[in-house]
């Protein structure tokens, strides 16, 4: 198989994989962020705290996460037929896609949200917030940096599930190599799919990584302790940029304030 | 200003029927309009809960919280959120925290700002007293900058800017100079003493620091297991007799009595520190004086001096010379026999092991 008959259809099934993967991620988000959140809430000793909801919560979750995706895929005909009007095609292979992510990123969301300092959540509610005002001005804000590292292992995780959506007739590369590669011994083109997700993989990976670094950097989670932060400052002191270090002025002491010595 | 009564708190681990960890012990605290309060204790003495159940982030087992005249106990109600009502009245209290609890992911002016959200302020009355407040904290410059950038006294006058942006009229420290080098403690400690002053705010605060009352506090509690064993101004503290806190925040050294020479610790206060008592006494009487061990300091912005004498002869033979001291306004107060084990015994007479322990602390 020569180039030119490869392109058109390595441009096609990219698009579709970015389709497929680009909606089902969003609705994940939109569905595996709240899902998460109230895992936290409700737990022993969170905000909410409501044993009942949050072990019928985590058993669904718990459930749909141990599905393998073929058999979620095809559990979920009947509602993927309500939702969509179909079961074939691209707009099908979004519904198992996203159902089957929601729980996945909600799992994640959850991990990320209990890192959160215990200490934070406390100041805001003795400046009088509420729960609302937690979520959104600690939880969320607090926790952004792993929020973004969850969603693009779930990215990752969605093209590799959107594989299996070939067998409802939705293209995308996975398809492609499988129909190709394997039942066409068009090995060439199993190769070239293969580079393509590869590549695809890594800059999605290498776009989440920066955007979650860049903002942890920004909050500085860089610094554990203050009393360790302030060792290493000296240490590299030298480096410092004078106006780095004429920005940290030392301690005014007020004299007038101070016990005789 | 705040008055709690009866105030208890049981933790159970493992359920209902699990056991019970009594945190706080029917503790009656009062703190006056204005003043600077201080809870001093060792780790898990109880201070934590204590303050952390007046403004009810810990919901007491029983008894009875009021700020400003209002049972905040009778607004909790019933389920582990925080009903409108005791939301209002918590943004009336301040709080600082040891570990400062910035957002890492907003600027010092948007830390600032935070409580100004929660009360619904528009943007540019939430900027200019946001400015004010790190002005008046001494950050005015630092406003676009991220907590992770700060050292920790600056964090730590951010925290206080923004405990003080919804106008507080109480303002609760929990350990907040714990996690500061000395220095720091110091200007912090500056920072919180001149906002009593100007603002006329109410502080309480907790701490297992001595210095931290002797340098701002006009008030002090000494807990311990829950309860409060001590409290009162720190002046009538430092002159009631057998007073651990004045002890541990004044102490003396120096040997023991023995059968032949009487010793006594003089604790004198304003005026009396100014005069020449000693060599009055040794005049008047015709007696030798030794001084054993001695200590001038400022306390709650006054002059307090301890030290221990030693007179010759029995205690009973020097009724006079001691009746003599009295008059002049000093605090007298005989020192305690050295137990037997204890031939180097430490600092003024009851001192309980824990209190050494803080007075210890307290002299490095």
């Amino acid at each position: 198989m020569t180039w030119s008959e490869m392109q058109p259809l390595l441009e096609q099934a990219s698009w579709d994989t970015l389709y497929m993967v680009g909606w089902s991620t969003l609705i994940a988000v939109v569905g595996g962020l709240p899902l998460g959140i109230l895992l936290v809430l409700t737990d022993r000793g969170g905000l909410l705290g409501n044993q009942a909801v949050n072990k019928v919560t985590g058993q669904v979750v718990n459930i749909a996460r141990s599905m393998p995706f073929i058999i979620l895929m095809v559990a979920l005909m009947d509602f993927t037929r309500w939702v969509t009007g179909t079961t074939i095609g691209r707009e099908a292979a979004i519904v198992p896609l996203a159902i089957g992510a929601i729980p996945f990123f909600a799992r994640l969301v959850e991990t990320a949200v209990r890192e959160v300092d215990g200490g934070l959540v406390e100041a805001v509610q003795s400046m009088g917030g509420n729960t609302w005002t937690i979520v959104r001005k600690v939880l969320v804000p607090e926790s952004l940096p792993s929020l973004i590292a969850g969603t693009t292992t779930t990215i990752v995780a969605l093209i590799g599930y959107s594989a299996m959506a070939g067998t409802v007739g939705a293209g995308g590369l996975g398809d492609l190599a499988v129909r190709y590669g394997y039942q066409r011994f068009e090995s060439d083109l199993m190769w070239v799919t293969v580079a393509v997700l590869a590549v695809v993989i890594s800059v999605i990976q290498f776009a989440g990584d920066f955007a979650a670094r860049g903002l942890h950097r920004r909050s500085g989670h860089a610094g554990p302790a203050p009393r360790l932060r302030f060792l290493r400052d000296r240490d590299a002191a030298p480096e410092r940029s004078p106006e780095q270090s004429a920005g940290q002025p030392p301690e005014p002491v007020k004299s007038s304030e101070l016990p005789a010595p | 200003m705040i008055t709690t009564s009866g105030l208890t708190k049981i933790y159970r681990s493992g359920g209902p029927r699990g056991r019970a960890i009594t945190a706080l012990d029917d503790v009656d605290l009062h703190v006056a309009e204005g003043e600077v309060y201080g809870v001093i204790g060792q780790s898990g003495a109880g201070k934590s809960s204590l303050i952390r159940c007046v403004n009810l982030l810990e919901r007491p087992t029983s008894g009875t919280v009021t700020v400003a005249g209002q049972d905040l106990t009778a607004l909790a109600g019933r389920g582990p959120r925080a009903g409108r009502e005791l939301r209002a009245a918590r943004s009336r209290i301040g709080m600082v925290f040891q570990h400062f609890n910035l957002l890492s992911s907003r600027t010092v002016q948007d830390n600032v700002e935070l409580p100004l959200e929660i009360l619904g302020l528009s943007g540019r009355e939430r900027a200019r007293k946001a400015a004010e407040l790190l002005d008046l904290v001494g950050l005015g410059e630092r406003a676009r900058a991220y907590p992770a950038q700060l050292s920790g006294g600056q964090k730590q006058r951010v925290g206080i800017a923004r405990a003080l942006a919804a106008e507080p009229k109480v303002l609760l420290s929990d350990e907040a100079t714990s996690a500061l080098d000395p220095e720091t403690t110091r200007s912090i400690l500056g920072l919180l003493r001149d906002l009593n002053r100007q603002l006329g705010l109410t502080v309480l605060l907790i701490t297992h620091e001595m210095d931290v009352v002797k340098s701002i506090c006009d008030s002090a509690a000494l807990m311990r297991e829950g309860r409060i064993v001590e409290s009162g101004t720190v002046t009538d503290l430092l002159a009631t007799p057998g007073s651990e806190l004045a002890a541990a925040l004044f102490p003396v050294s120096g040997g023991g009595e023995d059968p032949e020479r009487t010793v006594v610790d003089l604790t004198f206060q304003g005026d009396a520190a100014g005069r020449p008592v000693i060599s009055r006494l040794a005049r008047t009487y015709d007696i030798d004086v030794s001084i054993l061990g001695a200590a001038v300091d400022t306390v709650a912005g006054r002059q307090v001096g301890r030290m221990r004498i030693e007179l010759p002869g029995r205690y009973e033979d020097n009724v006079v010379p001691i009746g003599f001291l009295r008059e002049q306004g000093l605090h007298v107060e005989r020192a305690e026999h050295p137990g037997p084990d204890a031939p180097a015994a430490p600092p003024a007479g009851p001192a309980a092991p824990p209190v050494a322990a803080l007075a210890k602390e307290e002299t490095k």
